[in-house]
């Protein structure tokens, strides 16, 4: 019994949360469309997150790209399809993998770091200081950190499928003595548009979410370090599952569509 | 039922009795607690007031809903004859500049250096100065006002708290304002560096001649710079007067401040 209404409160936290969270997303778009546009902070933003997170995403998509080769190939052998490895992780990486694990890698690393920026700055009155200065903090905060994410994780996404790509390259080379011509000319061959373009959108509705959650959870901070703490912890466990039910959602909208 | 005895402002108040903020009936609640209640305050023209109160007794929030940072549930606030809940964004924005606000942790922009802290309030309010002046030589000259010329480059990592209250002060002075809200300027600081604040804000109202509103639970500082002083005790302002009238009251909550 207390297990169920636990169950309840915690869902009733999340469509709260739900709530709020849209209600800042309508303001980021009624307020992005607002002069002035502070492009100055948006490219400072756009480059400090790919400089945080390239080595990150790299590391992981080269290491994802190894490890589903080597794991899919004994299988494939036993089939005698070892000759469509290509196909299949080019198409696994760049439809699945490659976007969802670019964007948890970077809920953990540009999410938790808005969440904690905009926290600290909310909890000592920075936020307030630049209200009264005249700007308005969720434009320069909010407006640049959410447009630099939903710009810069899908470009984030093409780097990690690449180096995802690359290394699966590297497995088929040693083991199958396969020619990086051959390999990208069937990776290429076998992807079409519409593995190509939900993917893409995809990620952007990623790099939305991520941003979103992190200057939400951060513009809202509750008092004192502890809130800074709570603001950078929640905002990558929230932007997480939230990646999870957009992936669904696409994956969804993406399957009725391609059967009409 | 409350013992109030009002004395008319004295010390450096001269010549006619202009008032540039005022409170009236001011009511603010978060949630269940009642944190101002009818709180009434009038600040002169060329006066130092202070507002004393207990460490949670509301003093922040009252300071904040003379700025519009924080929306008062009724009552009425007038900055220079105007009304400040009725105002629009632009004509807020302008009234604010006007206002200088120092912030109780100093709320310098930790991810900017000392020069850029002072540049950003000038960003939206240039058209104060004339067309041709270099914002170098306002940033320089503020920073001289607080004798910090020489840390313009750095962080405000690397700063001490006095020298970051300081900089802070200087931000603050950038735009010349005419009114200056000190929200508890010397908390945090040693004795001596609170008191060479201290000193700093009295040079500033001699030099520019600003009507200043200061926060505090200092006793020390009360002295030093209050031509008349507001206790603000249970929510509403409790009593008034210098001071030496203060400080030889016999009510009991009164009395509290004052003993050491
Ligand atoms: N944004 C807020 N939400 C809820 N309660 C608040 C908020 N800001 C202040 N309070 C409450 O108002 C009271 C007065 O706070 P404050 O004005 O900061 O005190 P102080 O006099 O020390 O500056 C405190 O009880 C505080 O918890
Ligand atoms: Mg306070």
């Amino acid at each position: 019994m207390s297990g169920l209404s636990n169950i309840k409160s915690h869902i009733q936290t999340f469509l709260k949360e739900i709530g709020e969270l849209s209600y800042f997303t309508a303001r980021f778009f009624k307020e992005s469309f607002r002069k002035p546009f502070e492009f100055k902070e948006f490219l400072r933003q756009c480059y400090s997150m790919g400089n945080r997170s390239l080595v990150l995403v790299g590391i992981t998509g080269f290491i994802i790209g190894l490890v589903l080769t080597l794991q899919t190939r004994p299988t494939l052998m036993e089939f005698g399809a070892v000759s469509w490895m290509p196909s299949m992780v080019g198409i696994s990486i760049i439809r699945e993998i490659g976007p969802m694990i670019t964007a948890l890698v970077c809920a953990g690393r540009i999410g938790s770091g808005i969440g904690a920026e905009l926290g600290s700055m909310r909890v000592t009155e920075q936020i307030d200081a630049m209200e009264v200065s005249g700007t308005n903090p969720f434009k320069y905060l909010v407006v640049t950190r959410v447009l630099a994410t939903t710009f810069m994780i899908p470009l984030l996404v093409i780097i990690g499928d690449a180096i995802g790509l690359y290394g699966s390259y590297l497995v088929e080379h040693l083991k199958g003595d396969v020619s990086f011509q051959l390999y990208f000319n069937q990776v290429f061959e076998s992807l079409e548009f519409g593995d190509i373009i939900p993917a893409t959108i995809k990620s952007f509705f990623f790099g939305l979410a991520i941003g979103l959650v992190g200057c939400f959870k951060g513009y809202y901070c509750g008092k004192g370090t502890a809130g800074v703490g709570r603001a950078a912890n929640s905002a990558v466990v929230f932007t997480s599952l939230l990646l999870f039910i957009i992936d669904f959602i696409a994956v969804f909208a993406a399957d009725i569509f391609y059967d009409l | 039922m409350k013992e109030s005895n009002t004395i008319l402002p004295q010390g450096k108040v001269t010549g006619t009795q202009e008032i540039v903020l005022e409170i009236k009936n001011l009511n603010k609640s978060f949630g269940d607690n009642h944190v101002l209640k009818n709180f009434n305050m009038k600040l002169y023209k060329g006066e130092n007031l202070v507002i004393m109160g207990k460490s949670g007794s509301g003093k922040s929030v009252m300071i904040k809903c003379l700025v519009g940072l924080i929306q008062a549930d009724s009552g009425i606030i007038s900055v220079m004859h105007k009304d400040i809940t009725t105002l629009n964004q632009t004509a807020l924005d302008i009234l604010r500049s006007d206002i200088g606000f120092l912030f109780q942790g100093s709320a310098l922009y930790d991810s900017m250096t000392v020069r850029e802290n002072l540049e950003f309030p000038l960003r939206r309010h240039s058209s104060r100065f004339e067309k041709n002046m270099d914002t170098n030589t306002l940033v320089m000259e503020a920073l001289e006002n607080v004798g910090l010329a020489h840390a313009i480059d750095l962080m405000p990592a690397e700063l001490s708290g006095g020298m970051q209250r300081r900089v802070a002060l200087a931000r603050t002075l950038i735009l010349q304002p005419k009114i200056i809200l000190y929200d508890e300027p010397t908390s945090g600081l040693d004795p001596i560096t609170a008191k060479e604040i201290i000193i700093l804000m009295q040079d500033i109202q001699k030099k520019y001649n600003t009507s200043s509103l200061i926060i505090t639970h200092d006793v020390d500082c009360a002295r030093a710079i209050s031509d008349r002083m507001v206790l603000l005790i249970d929510g509403t302002n409790y009593a008034e007067g210098t001071f030496d009238a203060l400080s030889v009251s016999t009510d009991p909550k009164v009395k509290a401040f004052f003993k050491h």
